[in-house]
């Protein structure tokens, strides 16, 4: 009953959205623009489809002339060989694989719970210290990986993290944009739900933890696609020198350095690290969105 | 003037009382916030105050620090022929790419606000996914390729435009505007997508109003309703931008090799690069980034001040 209820819904919206065209647009301007941005659309999507298509393609494709953009006999060989050439040398193809899995995965879910108990404070309670502290944070998100890099060695050398996993997976967890965009959304709270529960008598811990995180579960999607985006792609060799513990992209750099012979699993590696970031996002884009539309800056 | 000093200083210690005070009764608060603070001045604030610091001496890792005052900026400015080349090249990049890829974030967010829903998250996810895609860019290498094996050398040779391959990542007139080209391909950023956001929060009955009132075209829509609107994400998607825009290194590292040819395709971050983790002249480094974080910062504040002025 509910089902269809919502289809009824739903198809009202759709013949609204038809008929109800802005009076101030021309058809020819609509067309006009349909064009343009499908255009774009092909432009910015090719290299994309490119990548992929070169990571099919047979050796002899690879280097043949002239160039064809499309792989004629598409084989799953580059792939395979990632595994079984790689698996013969000294640290293997799923070691990179794993290293990077890991430090994604346990940086993403640290960040998560740290950011987000963090943001919670921020958004629901005026404390002396919390506004500057996020002015901080904000300034913060313009400090890339090069500014800091030098200091932070020293740092996390001496913490004693060096050659670790830590190395990368512990500053991860302060990532000043997920903090930024969680209180953003979090904001967008009704604050009597916390004193509702406050009132049945429930700890502060309580109602992060089963009231404002169930509530805010579009930002968690947020906080792991930025989140994601950066570990997945960390090259990592400031900090760990131990070859059983680097990752995929720098993997990538080497498979790529090893000259003609490894243009296919360069080309192949290129599209498993390309593939996982935007699998996320494409799963999980509306939950984005949401949360993106709190984003902006105030004076 | 001493009674007004007094009377300051009096306001100020009450209004300090009033805050520890308030800092007491909030201890729950401090302890939610600590770990991230704890990691976050660890990892963000300590970096730049340490930079700061290295930045007036000498110093390699083995020894210890040697002050030597303001020396690592003069000769930075003054004997760093290669410094001014990469400060030259970063502000080429920057000017180019910052403008024209915030401009392209708002551009193609406001012309796909108006599709049908479905239609419009399939053209989020292709304008988004250049950026997101990681070390994806590597693939321009392959287009680009010096022999007549790559698809552009070889698209103009059946042309008939060029008849020798051109090394595009090895000649210096070639790279930055093509390294430049690659970084518009990715500046539909995290600002893009903000923007997206926030162009179908505007509110509905504005639009309605206008149309009453008489507003003709979507130009005069655009600038009259949506931009005020939209404030709050033009400030976020400039910060996005500047960020972007100061640190391209990895592209032009990665495609032009390093060093580049002539040092041709040098920025201000692939300089910190050098010295910071091959050379290892830390408190030289650490001038170069405080340099750069300074230029950011003024950037920023710049362009804040200009925004505030957008539609009013």
């Amino acid at each position: 009953m509910s089902k269809k209820n919502k289809e009824t819904v739903e198809k009202v919206y759709h013949k609204k959205l038809i008929k109800r065209r802005k009076p101030n647009r021309s058809i020819a301007g609509d067309i006009a623009l349909y064009i343009f941005l499908a255009l774009v659309a092909f432009v910015m999507f090719f290299p994309i489809i490119f990548a992929v298509s070169n990571a099919l393609k047979p050796l002899d494709e690879l280097f043949r002339f002239p160039p064809k953009i499309l792989a004629q006999n598409p084989t799953f060989d580059n792939f395979a060989d990632l595994f079984v050439t790689m698996g013969k040398s000294w640290v293997t193809f799923s070691r990179y694989l794993f290293n990077t899995v890991f430090m994604t995965a346990a940086g993403t879910a640290g960040h998560l719970i740290i950011a987000s108990m963090a943001a919670f404070v921020l958004a629901k309670y005026d404390f002396p210290g919390g506004g500057a502290f996020f002015k901080l944070v904000t300034i913060a998100i313009m400090f890339t990986g090069y500014v800091t890099v030098i200091p932070n060695y020293l740092i996390i050398n001496a913490l004693g993290m060096v050659d670790t996993y830590w190395a990368i997976i512990i500053p991860a967890f302060a990532s000043p944009m997920g903090l930024f965009l969680m209180k953003q959304f979090m904001e967008g709270l009704p604050t009597s739900l916390i004193e509702a529960a406050k009132i049945d008598g429930a700890n502060e811990w309580r109602v992060f933890s089963n009231i404002v995180m169930p509530n805010v579960k579009p930002a968690w999607m947020t906080l792991i696609i930025f989140s994601v985006q950066g570990l997945w792609n960390n090259r990592a060799t400031t900090f760990i020198y131990s070859e059983e513990k680097k990752t995929l992209p720098f993997a990538m750099q080497q498979i790529q350095a090893g000259g003609i012979a490894r243009t296919g699993q360069g080309a192949a590696v290129l599209v498993v690290l390309m593939v996982v970031p935007i699998a996320i996002f494409i799963f999980s884009e509306s939950q984005i969105l949401e949360t993106m539309a709190s984003s902006g800056l105030k004076d | 003037m001493k009674e007004f000093f007094s009377k300051y200083i009096a306001l100020r210690k009450h209004n300090a009382q009033v805050a520890i005070k308030k800092a007491k009764r909030s201890k729950m608060c401090y302890a939610f916030l600590a770990p991230y603070a704890i990691l976050f001045t660890l990892f963000f604030i300590a970096p730049v105050v340490i930079s700061i610091f290295f930045s007036f001496t000498y110093y390699n890792v083995l020894e210890s620090p040697r002050f030597l005052g303001v020396q690592n900026y003069v000769s930075l400015i003054l004997e760093d022929d290669i410094f001014l080349q990469a400060i030259k090249n970063t502000f080429m990049i920057a000017i180019i790419t910052g403008p024209l890829g915030y401009i392209m974030s708002f551009l193609f967010a406001w012309l796909i606000n108006e599709l049908p829903r479905w239609v419009r998250s399939i053209a989020v996810i292709i304008f988004y996914a250049p950026s997101i895609a990681g070390n994806c860019y590597v693939i321009f290498s392959v287009f680009f390729r010096g022999d007549a094996y790559g698809h552009v050398n070889a698209l103009l040779m059946k042309l008939g435009i060029i008849d020798a391959p051109i090394l595009w990542f090895i000649n210096p007139t070639y790279m930055l505007p093509i390294c430049m080209v690659v970084i518009l391909w990715m500046s539909l950023g995290t600002g893009f997508l903000s923007f997206v956001a926030g162009l179908q929060g505007v509110d509905r009955s504005q639009f309605e109003a206008g149309y009453m009132d008489g507003i003709k075209n979507r130009w005069q829509e655009l600038w009259y309703i949506t931009l005020p609107n939209m404030k709050p994400m033009l400030l976020f998607g400039a910060i996005m931008a500047i960020t972007q825009a100061f640190n391209v290194c990895d592209v032009t590292m990665q495609l032009c090799g390093y060093p580049s040819t002539d040092y041709a395709a040098r920025t201000i971050a692939t300089h910190l690069f050098d010295y910071g983790s091959t050379r290892f002249e830390m408190g030289y480094a650490c001038a170069i980034a405080t340099i750069l974080f300074l230029m950011m910062y003024l950037c920023n504040k710049a362009i804040q001040s200009l925004l505030r002025r957008v539609g009013t």
